[in-house]
């Protein structure tokens, strides 16, 4: 298998969505909350499987951009979750950087008064695995 | 010793392209029993049929095996020709080498053992095989039509312009369905009640029909033919006889609290009343929960007023009993509830509504008068919002996987009346697709586009927001454009999914008739027989079968009519010679075969018996040939082996298995 679609399966695999169930409603970037500042829509996430092109997913600017607020994932109507898509993306780029995972004890010196409650709910969603 | 011959078919490449039918021939020469055997190109043709018959004569044979497709495809052609050769047609017997082998092999090495098996299988079951005669049974010349919308209106006046008496039951007060609670329709926007009216004063003057109204089916027992129903007229408390029409009790009735069904909860009525001013019967009903005489044992105001008389606080429920050659099935359908929507604040904003309450609001005779406003404030909108697929195309639990079909053309049509009768409202309409195949409908579509100026944007809504100020922020996708929109709208229509009504869940289940998993009722086959249910007997009209429009819907009434005109025509109807029969030397009496029947085919009879030379009175098992379906859910039950099925009996069964392992 080329190295192209082993990562697309490893991105189905990880996220345990299937991008062909897709219907292009769009009401995934329809919910995004980050909408305007990714380059790559959530409801393109999942084209990008699709054709394989985990590599663009990675460069993307999204992968870092998207809260893991799972807003798309609970809205969409085919079950295809790409909010679980992106965040396998950046699962796959993590790994092969090598771990660098935070630990619990470390994040309260790190949480001043203006981080949004948000950010860090989704960062413990991101990081848990 | 039976002579049994078997064809061989190649059905063009279909069958010959995987199996080697020469080899198949060849090895069913072998077989007991087996005088002759040859292949044909197609076995179907008269050609093919041709050539079974000369041998039949020729060969003198006694039982036929045809290799070919699917029985459910060709089992009556070839009964029909042995029949025509002098061979009776229960001797015939398919070996599916079509659908069962040639289409789902690729090696032909292997399609072709598999072939000669089922072959062999079938010559063991005719070598066992016995001649069986067809009966009879009468038809009763009258039909009932279970829900009375357009799609059962019509059905019943095409039956009855045929010359055959017709009942319809309808739950509500009145007949007419979801059309009579629209607006205008499309694709011509003629007024919904200027075209129903007239067909509901014909069906209610129709010397041929019988309109019970405010009344359900409760038992239906029989079978194709020869059905008795049980009808539960429900008490009006309104003599029917006496009443005149005039409304003055609804005028004067105080509770007036109860919201209205037909305006979908947009306005209320009065405990006595007639859903709309068009309702036939012309007769109101009173809702005894809404009622103060019957809550309190007070008031008694309609009673005081009605000149006629015709109030009645002390009418019953009658059950009304009657025999039906055929049933058609009519119920309609209605719009899911919205609760698993939060995203689209139905619950929330008085403002976000459904398309179907958007019919009533957009009516003269609605709860707005026919005034564009917002039930928060009365305040006209400026800017609507229509979402398309709410609930429709749906993988996930909340709604439901197919296409309502309905509503991109409504859409279409609301959008065009709002722009035409008030110019400067901005429509936006956000759909997945628009879907409107049919004769004049993508044109029409497009008139909203070109013509009126909808703005049609690609991409779902993700969210509805109600906002201080009382507007709703509505969030979005421009898919074509990439984009994320956020906009401000006073009202927003949900075009919501629409499923069958609940109720035809028990019919179905009284009627043995099959639903699919969205309890849409089932055709007999989707493409052949689109308005027959599999069970015989019950035809499927309107959108109980699957979503479609009104000139669908007309179109599939008039085709159920004409099935139930085909039945009722025949004054005597043949029935399944393979029914179940039991052996009374070893029934037991233990009463297990009858609660299996799902279709009480089975009573219990003392009878006298001769047990080899003893004399004695048994409970026996009888089986009553007119109701059994053959479906042998009894002789397998049996713990004494005594039930068998005539023409697929226990040896027949085991003479085939035996053969497909030797
Ligand atoms: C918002 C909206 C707009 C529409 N606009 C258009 C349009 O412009 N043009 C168009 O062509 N189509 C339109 N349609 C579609 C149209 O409404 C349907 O095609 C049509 O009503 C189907 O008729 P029916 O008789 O099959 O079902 P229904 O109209 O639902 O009638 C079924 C009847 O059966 C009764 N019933 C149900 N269960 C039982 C039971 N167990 N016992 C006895 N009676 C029972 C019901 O009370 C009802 O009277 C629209 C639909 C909607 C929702
Ligand atoms: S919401 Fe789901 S189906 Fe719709 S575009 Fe996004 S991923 Fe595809
Ligand atoms: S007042 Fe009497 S006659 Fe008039 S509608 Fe009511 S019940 Fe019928
Ligand atoms: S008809 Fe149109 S709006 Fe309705 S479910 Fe189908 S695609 Fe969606
Ligand atoms: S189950 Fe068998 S033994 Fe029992 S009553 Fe029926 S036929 Fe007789």
């Amino acid at each position: 298998m080329s190295e192209k679609k082993n990562q697309a399966k490893m991105v189905q695999e990880i996220s345990g969505a299937n991008p062909y169930k897709c219907m292009k409603c769009g009401k995934c970037s329809a919910t995004c909350p980050s909408y305007d500042e990714m380059d790559i829509k959530p409801h393109q996430f999942v084209s990008y499987v699709q054709r394989g092109d985990i590599e663009a997913l990675a460069q993307s600017k999204s992968l870092w951009k998207c809260l893991s607020c799972f807003a798309c994932v609970e809205r969409c109507p085919r079950d295809v979750e790409p909010g679980r898509i992106i965040d396998a993306a950046r699962q796959i780029v993590v790994r092969q950087r090598g771990g660098n995972y935070l630990k619990a004890e470390e994040i309260p010196p790190l949480v001043d008064e203006d981080l949004p409650q948000q950010l860090l709910v989704s960062a413990y969603r991101r990081y848990k695995r | 010793m039976q002579r049994i011959g078997v064809f061989v078919c190649h059905c063009g490449s279909n069958i010959a392209a995987t199996v080697d039918v020469k080899k198949v021939v060849e090895m069913a020469r072998m077989e007991p029993g087996v005088v002759f055997a040859d292949d044909y190109q197609y076995m179907c043709s008269e050609a093919g049929q041709a050539k079974i018959g000369a041998a039949i004569k020729e060969h003198n044979l006694t039982g036929i095996v045809v290799c070919s497709c699917s029985p459910r495809m060709h089992e009556t052609t070839f009964r029909s020709c042995a029949k025509r050769y002098g061979l009776n047609p229960y001797m015939v017997e398919i070996a599916n080498i079509r659908e069962h082998c040639s289409w789902i092999h690729k090696d032909m090495q292997e399609a072709t053992e598999k072939a000669v098996i089922l072959a062999r299988a079938a010559i063991a079951k005719v070598n066992l095989n016995a001649p069986l005669q067809a009966g009879e049974s009468r038809v009763t010349k009258r039909a009932l039509v279970i829900g009375g919308g357009i799609a059962g209106i019509q059905t019943a006046l095409d039956i009855a312009d045929a010359g055959y008496e017709v009942d319809i039951v309808e739950k509500t007060p009145s007949i007419g369905g979801r059309m009579s609670q629209l607006d205008k329709t499309f694709p011509t926007l003629d007024c919904s009640a200027c075209i129903l009216t007239p067909k509901m004063v014909d069906a209610a003057g129709h010397e041929k029909i019988k309109i019970y109204t405010y009344s359900e089916v409760e038992k239906v027992s029989g079978f194709v033919g020869d059905f008795t129903v049980d009808i539960r007229k429900k008490a009006r408390s309104v003599d029917a006889t006496k009443c005149t029409g005039c409304g003055v009790c609804q005028e004067k009735c105080p509770s007036k609290k109860t919201p209205s069904e037909f305006n979908r909860g947009l306005g209320n009525r009065s405990a006595i009343y007639t859903p709309f001013a068009q309702a036939i019967p012309n007769v109101p009903v009173i809702d005894r929960e809404a009622c103060i005489k019957f809550k309190t044992g007070k008031c008694g105001v309609c009673e005081k007023v009605c000149q006629a008389g015709a109030i009645d606080y002390a009418q019953q429920d009658e059950i009304i009993t009657e025999k039906y050659g055929a049933i058609v099935v009519a119920t309609g359908f209605d719009t899911i509830k919205l609760d698993k929507y939060d995203e689209y604040a139905y619950n929330q904003s008085k403002d976000v509504i459904t398309s179907l309450e958007l019919e009533r609001v957009m009516n003269a005779a609605g709860p707005t008068k026919g005034h564009l406003e917002r039930l928060s404030d009365g305040k006209a909108p400026k800017e609507i919002v229509f979402i398309q697929c709410v609930g429709s195309r749906c993988a996930d639990a909340r709604g439901k996987g197919y296409c309502s079909k309905i509503c991109c053309m409504y859409t279409a049509k609301h959008a065009m009346l709002i722009r035409d009768k008030y110019p400067d409202v901005n429509v936006t309409v956000f759909y997945i697709d628009v879907r409107t195949p049919g004769k004049n409908f993508d044109e029409f579509y497009r008139r909203a586009v070109e013509e009126y100026g909808v703005n049609y944007i690609k991409g779902q809504v993700g969210k509805v927001a109600p906002q201080p100020d009382g507007s709703l922020l509505v969030q979005a996708a421009d898919l074509l454009d990439n984009r994320q929109i956020k906009m401000k709208a006073d009202m927003v229509v949900l075009a919501t999914a629409i499923e069958p009504d609940p109720s035809v869940r028990g019919i179905a289940t009284m009627l043995t008739a099959s639903i699919d998993t969205n309890n849409f009722l089932t055709e007999a086959h989707p493409k052949l027989r689109p308005v027959e249910s599999p069970t015989a007997g019950v035809f499927l009209s309107g959108v109980c079968q699957g979503p479609k429009d009104i000139p669908e819907t007309v179109a599939q009434a008039g085709a159920a009519a004409v099935k139930v005109i085909g039945l009722l025509a025949k004054d005597k109807l043949t029935t399944n010679p393979c029914t179940a029969k039991p052996d009374e030397l070893l029934c037991n009496g233990c009463g297990n075969c009858a609660k299996v029947c799902p279709y009480g085919a089975i009573t219990y009879e003392v009878r006298q018996i001769n047990d080899h030379g003893i004399r004695e009175e048994r409970r026996l098992a009888t089986v009553n040939n007119a109701l059994c379906q053959g479906c042998g859910a009894c002789t397998v039950t049996c713990p004494s082996g005594a039930m068998d099925l005539q023409g697929f009996s226990n040896r027949q069964l085991i003479a085939e298995v035996d053969a497909i392992c030797r």
